[in-house]
C-alpha cells in the first residue's frame, strides 16, 4: 500500500551551541546577550526531525515536507543557506522571535494556526514533525500542545523511528527509561511525533539541493507573517546557565587500580 | 588637547558573522555564493579539521583519508562550482568570486586542502578561458562528478606550467617541454610527440589529464602552445616521486614526467594549418596571461583567511593564559582577561587583524572586480574578431580613441555628481572599449598587488599571530593550526609566481595612465571622507598616495647621482619597492571602503542593529591602524628611493625644489597621523571585550 504524507516539521533557530550564552534580563523579559549577533543553527531536535521527514518522503512518493519556523525571518534567511542544502523542503514562515523564553502554548498556538492555513492541507495525510526538546529551553510542551489544538489525538514524544508497515499503520519506538524504547502500533495519519536523536546522519551540504529550494524560500521568507508571541507573558524570576560542574583532585602517584575502584564506587554512590 | 582617547565609543560585541561579511564583501543578494559558503565551511571545519587534527600532514603520500577529502569536495559541490550549468555545474556567471571564497573557507582550516581543490581549476582555466567547443564540453564536463545513476571515470587535473628543475639544466624562464610532430599523414590528423617534465605539479599523484605548457621543437609547428595529455595516451605517463613539501601536504604534488603520443586537437584553443606548418591559435603566452590574470587573487585570499582564522583563538588563549593558577579567580581581571589586561597583546593582535581584513578587502575586491571584467573581455573579443582586429599592435591602434574618452569619463567622474555632464557620462558608461580599459587597468593592478601583498605581508603576520600564542603557538596542538599555517603561507607566496613575478607585473601596470587618473580621484575622495570619519585615517592615506605619486614620478623623470635612470629598465631596486608600497595603500583604500558599505547598509539587516554601531567603530578604527601603518611603510619607502639615489652629502632639501617638495609633503603627512594611535587604543579595547564563543568550531 503506498502512502503519501504532507509532513510539517516545526523547527526554528537557535544560538550555536559553542557561542557564550549568557542570560540578560531586557526591557521585554529575559534573553541572551547579544542574541540576535550571535550565530544560529537549526535546533537540533527539530533538525532530527526534518531529516526523519526527509526521509520518509523520500520513501512515500507524492509525499512533502514543509518547514514551518517561527523566528526573525532575517535570521531563518541565514539559517536557509545551510538548512535548505540539506534536504527538499517547502518553507512556511512566521516572523518572531525565536527565544527560548517565550510560552509554548503562545507558540504552539501560532504553529497550529500556520498549520491550518497551509493551502491544501489534507489532515488525513498529516505529519506534524517536531522535536521532543529544544536547545535553547526545554519546556518539552510545545508538540502536545500543538496536537490538542489541530485535534490530532496520536502523539509521540521522543521518537527514535518510525516505520510505516505494509498495511500504512506506523510502528513508532519512543525513548523510555533505562535505554529501553516503547513500541507502540498506530493506525496511520494524522499523528503528531516529537523526535528525539533518530536514527539518521546529518546530510552533506548540497548547493544544488539548496538552490531548488530557495526558489520556494525566499518568496515565502517575503510574505512571512508576524507571529504574535510575546515573551512578556510569562514572568521568570531568576535565569541562569545550567552550572558546569568540575571536581577535579590532584593525587599524585596513585595505583590504577585504586583509581578504577573509587571511580566505580562513585559512580554506583 | 585631543579628548579622542576619552571619548567613550559603542564596542564591538561579537565577533563579526556571516551578515557583516555578506555585506563588507558585496555579497548579500547572492544566495548561490551564501550557500557554497556553508558547504565549503562544514567540509573544512569538518573532514579538513579532522585530517589535519589527525596528523594526515605528517606524509607526502596520498592516504585514502586524503582521497576521502575530494569525494567530500565533490559531495559538497565544491568540484563544480567552477563549471558553467551546461557542463554540469550550477552557478551561472563568472566565478572568481565564488572560487575566492571556497578558498577563503578552506583555508581558515587548512591551504592544502583549498589548493587541492582549487588545483583543479587552475588544469581547468587554461581550457575555459581558450580551449575549444569540444576541449571545454570534454573536460570542464568531465570533471563535473557523476550523478547518481551515471557511469563514467571523473575527470581530475594537473597544470603542468615550467618550473625550474636544479641540476639538470633546465632555465625557470624557459619552457622545459617540447612538442614536435610524430606522424603526419595525408588528410589525417597530425600526431604530436610531447616530451615534458614538470616539478612541483599539484594534483599529480592521482590527476588523470594534465594540461601543459610546450614550445614548439619542430619547423612545423609555429610556436609555443598548452596541450592536453592524458592518462592513457601512447607512451609514458610517469607521475612521478612525491615532492618532499615541509607544507600543503594535504595537496597532492609530484614531479612527472611525460613522453607522449597525441592527436593535434588536444593543443589548447585549436590550430590552424597554413603551407603545411601547424600555427596554433594560442600560444602558450596568451594562455598563460588569461589564465594568471584570474587565478591569482585566489591565492592572495588563502594567506588572508589564516590571519582571520587565528583571532579567535589568539583572544581565547589570551583571556584563559592564567585560568586555573592560584592567583587567578572568577571575576579578577588576570582571570577575565588574561593577558589582555596589558596593552602590548591587544596591539598586536589589532596588528594581525587590521592585516588580514585589508587582504580580505583588497583580495574579494579583485575578484568581483573580475566577474565584472570577465564578460567585458569576451564582448571585446567578440567585437574586435567582428572586425577583423587581430594581434596586440591593431588592438593598441583601436584602443586609442577609447583611451582618451576613458581619461575624460574618470576626470569627469572627478567632479561632484551635480555638476557632471550626464549625457556624456551616460555615454561614456555605454562604451563597451572605455569601460573595458578602465576595468583592465584596475584588474591589472589588483590582481599582482593582492597576490603580492597578501601573501608576503600575511606571512609575516602570521608569524605574528604565532607569536602571540607564546611557546603554545608553535606546538601540534595549537588551536587553529597555527604554526602549519605560518609556514603554509610561504608557499602562497610563491605559488602561480613568487613575488617578484607580481612586482615585474605591477611596476608595468601601475604607471597606466588611466590607473594613475583614478588613482589621483581616489585621493581626492579620501581627503573628503577624512572631513567625516577622521578615525579612518583617510587623511593620512591620502598624503602616502600623494606622496607616492609623487615619487613614482620624481623617479620616472630623475637620474641617480651616476646619471643612471632611476625608474625602467633593468632597475627592480627602484621599481619593485614602489609596487610594494602601491600594494599597501590599495589594501589600506579597500578596508575604508568596505567599511563605509557595512556603514551604509548595514542598518538595512535587522539581524545587525543590535550591534552594527560597535561593529562600524571597530572596523573604522582598524581602517584607521591599516592606513597609519601603510602611511608609513610608504613614507619609508619613497624615503629610501627618492633620497637614498642622491649623492652622498649632496641632498639637502633646502637647496633642490624637488627635494625640498618632497620634504614638505612628508611632514605633512607624518601630522596626518594625529590621533591614529587613539584608532590602535580603541580598537584593543574592543578586541579586549569582545564576547568569543566558549570553543573553536573544528577539532584540535
Amino acid at each position: 500500500m503506498t502512502t503519501a504524507f504532507h509532513i510539517v516539521v516545526c523547527g526554528s533557530l537557535v544560538p550555536d551551541p559553542l557561542q557564550t550564552l549568557e542570560p540578560v534580563q531586557g526591557p521585554t523579559g529575559p534573553g541572551l546577550k547579544n542574541e540576535m549577533m550571535l550565530p544560529s543553527v537549526l535546533d537540533p531536535w527539530a533538525g532530527h526531525s526534518l531529516f526523519e521527514a526527509a526521509n520518509l518522503a523520500k520513501h512515500h512518493p507524492g509525499s512533502k515536507v514543509t518547514l514551518l519556523s517561527l523566528g526573525p525571518k532575517a535570521k531563518l534567511q541565514q539559517l536557509m543557506m545551510t538548512i535548505a542544502q540539506k534536504v527538499p523542503f517547502e518553507l512556511v514562515c512566521l516572523d518572531g522571535s525565536a527565544s527560548g523564553f517565550v510560552d509554548s502554548g503562545e507558540v504552539a498556538a501560532a504553529l497550529a494556526g500556520a498549520i491550518e492555513k497551509i493551502p491544501g492541507l489534507d489532515k488525513t495525510k498529516l505529519l506534524v514533525f517536531g522535536g521532543c526538546a529544544s536547545a535553547s529551553r526545554d519546556a518539552g510542551t510545545t508538540m502536545q500542545m500543538i496536537a490538542e489544538q489541530l485535534g490530532v489525538s496520536d502523539v509521540f514524544l521522543a521518537v527514535d523511528e518510525l516505520k510505516v508497515q505494509p498495511d500504512g499503520s506506523f510502528r513508532i519506538l519512543e525513548r523510555i527509561e533505562g535505554g529501553q524504547y516503547q513500541v507502540s502500533s498506530c493506525a496511520g495519519a494524522p499523528a503528531v511525533i516529537g523526535w528525539a536523536t533518530g536514527n539518521l546522519p546529518e546530510p552533506p551540504n548540497n548547493p544544488q539541493v539548496g538552490m531548488a529550494n530557495m526558489r520556494g524560500i525566499m518568496p515565502s521568507l517575503q510574505k512571512a507573517v508576524p507571529a504574535a508571541v510575546k515573551t512578556d507573558k510569562i514572568k521568570f524570576a531568576s535565569v541562569e546557565l545550567p552550572k558546569q560542574q568540575r571536581q577535579t583532585r590532584i593525587v599524585k602517584d596513585t595505583p590504577v587500580d585504586e583509581i578504577a575502584k573509587e571511580i566505580v564506587t562513585w559512580i554506583k554512590g | 588637547m585631543s579628548t579622542a582617547n576619552i571619548e567613550k565609543r559603542a564596542l564591538m560585541s561579537t565577533l563579526p558573522g556571516d551578515d557583516v561579511r555578506q555585506i563588507m564583501w558585496r555579497f548579500t543578494d547572492r544566495y548561490d555564493l551564501q550557500m557554497v559558503i556553508q558547504s565549503a565551511r562544514s567540509v573544512a571545519r569538518g573532514v579538513i579539521a579532522r585530517m589535519v587534527a589527525d596528523k594526515q600532514r605528517h606524509t607526502h603520500d596520498w592516504t585514502p583519508e586524503k582521497q576521502a577529502m575530494l569525494k567530500a569536495f565533490d559531495e559538497a559541490g565544491i568540484t563544480a562550482a567552477f563549471m558553467e550549468p551546461e557542463q554540469g555545474g550550477y552557478i551561472t556567471g563568472p566565478k572568481n568570486l565564488v572560487l575566492a571564497m571556497i578558498a577563503f573557507e578552506l583555508c581558515w582550516v587548512d591551504a592544502g586542502a583549498a589548493t587541492a581543490s582549487l588545483a583543479n581549476n587552475l588544469a581547468l582555466e587554461p581550457i575555459h578561458e581558450k580551449g575549444t567547443p569540444e576541449q571545454i564540453q570534454k573536460y570542464m564536463g568531465g570533471c563535473v562528478p557523476p550523478k547518481p545513476g551515471e557511469s563514467r571515470k571523473m575527470l581530475r587535473g594537473s597544470f603542468a606550467l615550467t618550473e625550474p628543475l636544479p641540476y639538470v639544466g633546465v632555465d625557470a624562464g624557459m619552457l622545459s617541454g617540447k612538442i614536435r610532430i610524430a606522424e603526419w599523414k595525408e588528410g589525417k590528423e597530425p600526431i604530436l610527440q610531447v616530451e615534458k617534465r614538470g616539478r612541483f605539479i599539484t594534483n599529480m599523484g592521482y590527476a588523470n589529464f594534465v594540461t601543459a605548457s610546450v614550445d614548439t621543437d619542430d619547423p612545423r609547428i609555429k610556436s609555443s602552445c598548452m596541450v592536453i595529455l592524458e592518462e592513457g595516451d601512447p607512451g609514458l605517463y610517469d607521475r612521478g616521486a612525491p615532492t618532499l613539501k615541509l607544507v600543503h601536504q594535504l595537496s597532492s604534488t609530484h614531479d612527472p614526467i611525460f613522453s607522449l603520443k597525441v592527436p593535434a586537437s588536444r593543443i589548447i584553443g585549436g590550430y590552424t594549418v597554413k603551407d603545411g606548418v601547424i600555427i596554433p591559435n594560442f600560444n602558450n603566452s596568451e594562455v598563460i596571461e588569461a589564465v594568471f590574470r584570474r587565478t591569482r587573487v585566489t591565492v592572495g585570499i588563502m594567506t588572508t583567511a589564516k590571519l582571520l582564522s587565528a583571532i579567535e583563538p589568539v583572544i581565547r588563549y589570551q583571556r584563559t593564559r592564567f585560568r586555573g593558577g592560584d592567583s587567578a579567580t572568577p571575576g579578577n581581571p588576570r582571570y577575565d582577561l588574561g593577558i589582555q589586561q596589558k596593552e602590548d597583546p591587544c596591539h598586536r593582535l589589532v596588528d594581525v587583524w587590521a592585516t588580514g581584513e585589508a587582504g580580505a578587502s583588497l583580495g574579494f575586491e579583485a575578484a568581483r572586480l573580475f566577474d565584472v571584467f570577465d564578460p567585458m573581455e569576451q564582448q571585446k573579443n567578440e567585437l574586435f574578431e567582428k572586425q577583423g582586429i587581430k594581434g596586440p599592435r591593431a588592438q593598441m591602434k583601436a584602443f586609442m580613441e577609447p583611451r582618451k574618452k576613458a581619461l575624460e569619463y574618470i576626470d569627469l567622474m572627478a567632479k561632484p555628481a551635480s555638476q557632471r555632464d550626464k549625457k556624456r557620462v551616460a555615454e561614456l558608461e555605454s562604451d563597451l572599449l572605455v569601460q573595458y580599459l578602465i576595468k583592465e587597468s584596475l584588474a591589472d593592478v589588483f590582481c599582482p598587488a593582492c597576490k603580492l601583498w597578501n601573501t608576503g605581508q600575511g606571512a609575516t603576520m602570521m608569524r605574528e599571530a604565532v607569536s602571540l600564542m607564546g611557546g603554545y603557538g608553535i606546538t601540534e596542538d595549537c588551536p587553529g593550526f597555527l604554526t602549519q599555517k605560518w609556514s603554509d603561507a610561504q608557499l602562497e607566496a610563491t605559488y602561480e609566481g613568487p613575488e617578484c613575478v607580481q612586482r615585474r607585473q605591477m611596476s608595468l601596470t601601475m604607471v597606466n595612465e588611466i590607473f594613475l587618473a583614478q588613482f589621483k580621484n581616489w585621493i581626492s575622495d579620501l581627503r573628503e571622507l577624512a572631513k567625516r570619519k577622521p578615525e579612518m585615517g583617510s587623511e593620512a592615506l591620502a598624503g602616502a598616495m600623494e606622496l607616492w605619486l609623487w615619487s613614482l614620478e620624481y623617479l620616472e623623470n630623475h637620474k641617480d647621482a651616476n646619471g643612471k635612470t632611476l625608474y625602467g629598465g633593468q632597475r627592480q631596486g627602484v621599481m619593485f619597492p614602489m609596487t610594494d608600497a602601491l600594494a599597501w595603500l590599495l589594501g589600506a583604500r579597500q578596508l575604508i571602503l568596505d567599511t563605509l558599505e557595512l556603514e551604509e547598509k548595514g542598518p538595512q539587516n535587522p539581524v545587525l542593529a543590535e550591534g552594527l554601531l560597535g561593529v562600524v567603530n571597530f572596523y573604522s578604527d582598524l581602517c584607521g591602524v591599516q592606513a597609519a601603518r601603510a602611511a608609513g611603510e610608504v613614507g619609508r619607502i619613497c624615503t629610501e628611493l627618492v633620497y637614498g639615489y642622491q649623492a652622498k652629502g649632496c641632498a639637502c632639501a633646502a637647496s633642490d625644489a624637488d627635494l625640498k617638495a618632497f620634504a614638505g609633503l612628508r611632514a605633512k603627512n607624518d601630522v596626518a597621523f594625529a590621533g591614529l594611535r587613539f584608532s590602535k587604543d580603541r580598537a584593543a579595547e574592543a578586541v579586549a571585550h569582545v564576547m568569543i564563543p566558549e570553543a573553536l568550531d573544528y577539532p584540535l
